[in-house]
């Protein structure tokens, strides 16, 4: 396996890890904060201490992580993308798996940005204007 | 009222945040080690700098504003609607940090600007 390739498969994996660990992170971090009321440092104390937001926590938390690596060798404007594909995903989670009511202009604006973000990811992380 | 001002906290706080951490881990250069001293030694020198630092502020500001708007908002809207950072970062990753944004990329980011709109309705 050549430099080039090794490279793309590594930003694939890490994409990857940034996709699944973002969706499920916000799907379980939704799941503990529903109807919850935080007001001061000690609701969000409470809060964080709980079974689902701890698991949502620390999701994301690997989700940060893998996107910082993933981040010292790919640009931006293709990591940003790739992320926001997980969003889309945690719109569907909500669909369901928290029983939300999503409205035909909800959807249309979630393909909208999937759309989107399709458009700006595709192609090579690697966008650098010369030295 | 409150879920749109905390929408519009999480979008700049995320927009700050990202476009710190992306000059400081490319000013860094690409991480190839992924064994745990390795990545200690990594954590390490970036624990240091000033500006990483600053970015997690934000990252924190935005996740704590996140965590306050899934109490009231439903996650199909809370999501994809953080997605209006995307619009910005591209604008400001073309500006900042001198990335080359071709037209597909623009193309894209004013889709995702239109879809953030029609979330809104």
């Amino acid at each position: 396996m050549n430099t080039a390739e090794r490279l793309r498969w590594k930003t694939r994996i890490f994409a990857i890890i940034v996709i699944l660990s973002n969706t499920f992170g916000n799907f379980a971090l939704a799941n503990g904060m529903r109807g919850r009321t935080t007001v001061s440092v000690f609701d969000y104390l409470r809060a964080i201490f709980t079974p689902w937001v701890m698991i949502g926590v620390s999701l994301l938390i690997l989700w940060l992580l893998a996107r910082m690596a993933l981040l010292s060798w790919a640009d931006l404007s293709y990591v940003l993308p790739v992320t926001s594909l997980g969003y889309v995903a945690n719109a569907i989670m909500g669909r369901f798996f928290l029983n939300e009511t999503i409205t035909p202009a909800r959807w249309a604006g979630t393909l909208l940005i999937v759309a989107g973000t399709m458009l700006v990811g595709i192609g090579s992380p690697h966008s650098k204007e010369g030295p | 009222m409150k879920g749109w001002s905390l929408l519009a906290l999480m979008v700049a706080s995320t927009v700050l945040g990202d476009l710190l951490q992306s000059l400081e881990m490319k000013r860094h250069g690409e991480i190839k080690e992924f064994h745990p001293r390795g990545i200690a030694r990594v954590l390490g020198a970036l624990a240091r700098n000033k500006f990483l630092i600053l970015a997690i502020v934000f990252m924190a500001v935005a996740f704590f504003a996140f965590m306050t708007l899934l109490e009231t908002t439903e996650l199909s809207f809370a999501v994809p609607a953080s997605a209006a950072a995307l619009v910005f970062e591209t604008i400001l990753a073309r500006i900042v940090l001198k990335e080359r944004v071709d037209f597909r990329r623009w193309v894209g980011a004013c889709l995702v600007a239109f879809g953030v709109v029609l979330l809104a309705q």
